[in-house]
């Protein structure tokens, strides 16, 4: 079925609301194929609303979590960054960027350069006042020969931050970059008080809730900062982040009414809490991607043809039907998601077809191939399935494919970039540049198919200091077709955002697809409607 | 009596020599897994030169056997140190996580104890009537049924569909006594049902076997009502192999829950070992192991006092 379809057939059924049918329906692309009649919505009334208390609950946290940003701890910490610290820049719910703590941002002389003007009057809430000085030592960790962090590889292509005066901070690139400022969105990225070019203090942020306490691994507690730079959001009083990991055990605090919003629902579930009336399920097309990374240094995966018959026997509307329900769109074979800037809807949607996947195996001089996959449950729900129904589908093209179930603990260490051919997944990244250089670029540590396309390699640069839009989404545009028909990757699907609230929980329109929870800014966008 | 405190001394000094033992078995272990704390914090992030400035920082860059004996003469001192993780304190990271642990253990010990007396003594008393029959049968089942779905059976009835009790655990610090009685009742519930059937099985063989001794039976030949032949005859000497499966049991409320743990969102020590290991946290994991130990270890000391204490006959020995 095609997902404009099982949308259609989602609202009539009732199991999505009109909002969430335009929503996804715009992010397909196919808001002109509304039928008029649909476009009659009544499910809007009013507008936010100040006060309440909201808990969220979501899988990740660990008891070794740490409060300090530059550790990529867990999904828990990263959405408590989101509502307790400011960043530079912010992705808004449409995915376009915009200048949060910096009031505005602009290239030097050309995209090498970057200068950010700070909003004035900024406090932290111990009341200091954030100044250039406190940028820049946030910063600062993270690049430099002791830094370990996770934002490094990013941080290192900063040549140097300066400040002119107490409000204006520059930023020298060592080459041009347009997307720059997007980096600066980044949780890790946050801005903290610093005391002598230093930061000691990782409790206090700028952003629009305070914390009161965090227990790692198990919840943190938050109030309203009463003096946040930043009208029109924040609407909550006060809110609580919970980490339930067990799924059911999730479900159960959302049903009983322990907490007002879950995410990771996983896709079987979600149309069965659907047809709750008191739950609202909130699917939301999103970056984040499912892969099958083959390494392109190691026979047999070194031929392309033997990587094109790949991709052309696994049946992508059978996974997306029996492992997801539905919740997702098919991938073709790039990482670029609908809901990204430049999408190439203009490539054709790679299908299932054993027949030409065997004319490619006869190209490379194979009859038949064997080959094995790796994969864990840990990575994501139906990881394992997904194998193993690649396996049937393969079968047709006289591909055998042996799915081999690994450990999940200590999987990227010893499995992703190791084996062969794995299961692997991104959250996806706000922009096209951001992907490709961390997941396919011939330099990156996490190029997972060891992949190096030439001319992909001198697009992505050229992309990035391209200042004509138009040109830019060519290049993008022709960087996604040389992936799909050249690149190591399998991908087959794009997986939605399912999170479920009660009733009582206002949201707005648009829902941020960048990460989950509305870009993890949940807490600031929605608000308590009774 | 002196022997009792000979046999405490003997007993508590090889419970050391355990603990040291156990704790080179976990480090080794813990070694031997894949990976380390450095490339667990950094996860799918890492770069080959940020986990190498990250092992320098944690201090994971020296030697395995120099890593060791810091620990060891840290923690001879009473100092476990601080987590790799997080950098907090071990001793009050569990703390918190010991004491919830305790207080559940001992809610469902509340419950399960007595209750696994009282019912297999009355088994015993009626032995092979339809009630012994139906308790056997349901004490097997439930305890034949993994502890996450007899959870997930009491959430759906006692939580879901009746809403008379809370599915989440999520006890704080600063939760009130009554609320957390409140809050722990469904694990607690979880615990007893899938730990009264030894103890009342247990209780109820223990009895009947020396219901076919002779004094028992010139007991009842002398006209004694059976139940009190049975609480005042039978049962003080059945004592020792009941102290011993119920403390076995105790040690299982103690460190075997951590799948009710995550059921319930209880914050207690199994969940907090189980994250230490994925992160390769060492220090936590060592604290957590430790501990279990310990329990087991005195534990099973108690038993074994507590059985001498009610036998005469191993009191007073000629």
């Amino acid at each position: 079925m095609k997902p404009f379809d099982k949308l259609v057939r989602s609202l009539n059924k009732g199991e999505i609301s009109r909002r969430d049918f335009l929503q996804k329906a715009s992010a397909l692309g196919l808001a002109s194929a509304i039928p008029a009649s649909l476009m009659s919505s009544n499910a809007l009334a009013g507008g936010p609303k100040r006060g309440g208390h909201l808990r969220v609950a979501t899988v990740q946290g660990s008891s070794t979590d740490k409060l300090d940003p530059i550790f990529l701890s867990s999904g828990h910490t990263n959405f408590l960054w989101y509502s307790m610290h400011g960043q530079l820049t912010e992705i808004l719910p449409d995915g376009q960027l915009a200048p949060q703590i910096a009031e505005s941002f602009e290239p030097g002389a050309d995209p090498s350069e970057w200068i950010f003007k700070l909003r004035k009057g900024i406090e932290f809430h111990n009341g200091q006042a954030l100044t250039a000085e406190d940028v820049i030592a946030s910063l600062e960790r993270h690049r430099g020969e002791a830094s370990a962090s996770a934002m490094k590889s990013f941080m290192e292509e900063v040549e140097s931050i300066t400040k002119d005066g107490n409000h204006v901070v520059k930023m020298k690139l060592k080459s041009a970059s347009v997307d720059f400022p997007v980096i600066l969105s980044a949780s890790s990225l946050s801005i903290l008080p610093s005391s002598n070019g230093k930061i000691e203090q990782f409790d206090v942020g700028c952003g629009a809730y305070i914390l009161e306490s965090f227990e790692p691994g198990q919840h943190s507690k938050l109030k309203r900062n009463p003096n946040h730079f930043m009208s029109n959001r924040a609407f909550v009083d006060s809110a609580e982040i919970l980490t339930i990991a067990d799924a059911t055990a999730r479900l159960n605090a959302l049903v009983t009414g322990a907490v007002d919003v879950i995410g990771d629902v996983d896709s079987t579930s979600a149309d069965r809490l659907a047809r709750k009336s008191s739950i609202n399920v909130l699917d939301v097309v999103s970056t984040q991607h499912y892969t099958f990374p083959m390494r392109t240094d190691l026979g047999p995966f070194d031929n392309n043809h033997v990587r094109m018959a790949l991709k052309l026997s696994i049946d992508r509307d059978d996974v997306l039907d029996k492992v997801l329900s539905g919740h997702g769109l098919v991938g073709n074979d790039h990482p670029i998601s609908p809901a990204n800037r430049y999408y190439n809807h203009e490539l054709e949607q790679r299908v299932f077809d054993p027949e030409k996947a065997k004319w490619h195996l006869k190209q490379a001089g194979l009859s038949k191939l064997q080959v094995e996959l790796s994969a864990s449950d840990g990575l994501y729900a139906g990881a394992v399935d997904t194998t193993v129904l690649f396996s049937e589908h393969a079968k047709q093209s006289g591909i055998e494919i042996t799915p081999k179930r690994v450990p999940d603990d200590g999987y990227w260490s010893d499995v992703w970039l190791k084996h062969p051919w794995c299961a692997s997944y991104w959250s996806g990244r706000p922009t096209e540049d951001w992907m490709f250089t961390q997941g396919y670029s011939a330099s990156s540590n996490w190029n997972e198919t060891y992949w190096k396309n030439e001319k992909f390699n001198n697009l992505l640069v050229a992309a990035r200091a391209e200042i004509d839009d138009s040109k830019r989404r060519d290049m993008y545009f022709e960087m996604q077709a040389i992936c799909r028909d050249d690149g190591g990757s399998v991908i087959h699907a794009f997986a939605n955002h399912i999170s479920a609230n009660t009733n009582n929980v206002g949201v707005p329109d648009t829902v941020a697809g960048n990460w989950e929870f509305d870009g993890y800014k949940l807490i600031e966008r929605w608000w308590m409607t009774g | 009596m002196n022997n009792i405190l000979r046999m405490l001394a003997q007993r508590i000094s090889l419970g050391v020599l355990t603990l040291f033992i156990v704790s080179i078995i976990i480090f080794l272990a813990v070694s031997m897994l894949p990976g380390d704390a450095a490339q667990a914090i950094l996860g799918q992030a890492a770069t080959p030169d940020t986990i190498e400035i990250l092992r320098k920082q944690l201090g994971l860059d020296l030697p395995a056997h120099t890593r060791y004996l810091t620990w060891l003469s840290s923690i001879v001192q009473g100092d476990f140190g601080t987590s790799i993780g997080n950098g907090r304190e071990i001793s009050e990271v569990i703390g918190v996580r010991f004491f919830n642990t305790i207080f559940l253990a001992a809610f469902a010990a509340c419950i399960s104890v007595p209750l696994a007396l009282v019912l297999g003594i009355l088994a015993a008393l009626y032995r092979n009537s339809y009630y012994d029959r139906t308790v056997n049968a349901l004490t097997l089942t439930s305890i034949s049924t993994p502890e996450f779905f007899v959870a997930y059976i009491l959430i759906l009835y006692v939580s879901v569909k009746t809403g008379w009790f809370p599915s989440l655990a999520n006890v704080h610090a600063d939760t009130g006594f009554f609320e957390r009685l409140e809050k722990t009742f469904l694990p607690a519930v979880t615990l007893t049902l899938v730990s009264v059937a030894y103890m009342m099985r247990m209780t109820r063989a223990a009895i009947i076997n020396l219901l076919s001794s002779s004094y028992i039976e010139m007991a009842s030949l002398k006209g004694m009502k059976r139940l009190r032949i049975i609480t005042h005859h039978a049962l003080p000497n059945a004592w020792a192999p009941i102290i011993n499966v119920i403390v076995l049991n105790l040690a299982y409320l103690i460190v075997g829950v951590v799948v009710v743990e995550v059921v319930f969102v209880y914050p207690g020590l199994g969940q907090l070992l189980v994250d230490a290991v994925q992160r390769r946290d060492m220090p936590v994991v060592q604290a957590c192991c430790l501990i279990f130990a310990a329990t087991y270890v005195s534990l099973n000391l108690i038993a074994d006092i507590l059985s001498i204490l009610t036998n005469p006959r191993l009191l007073h020995p000629k």
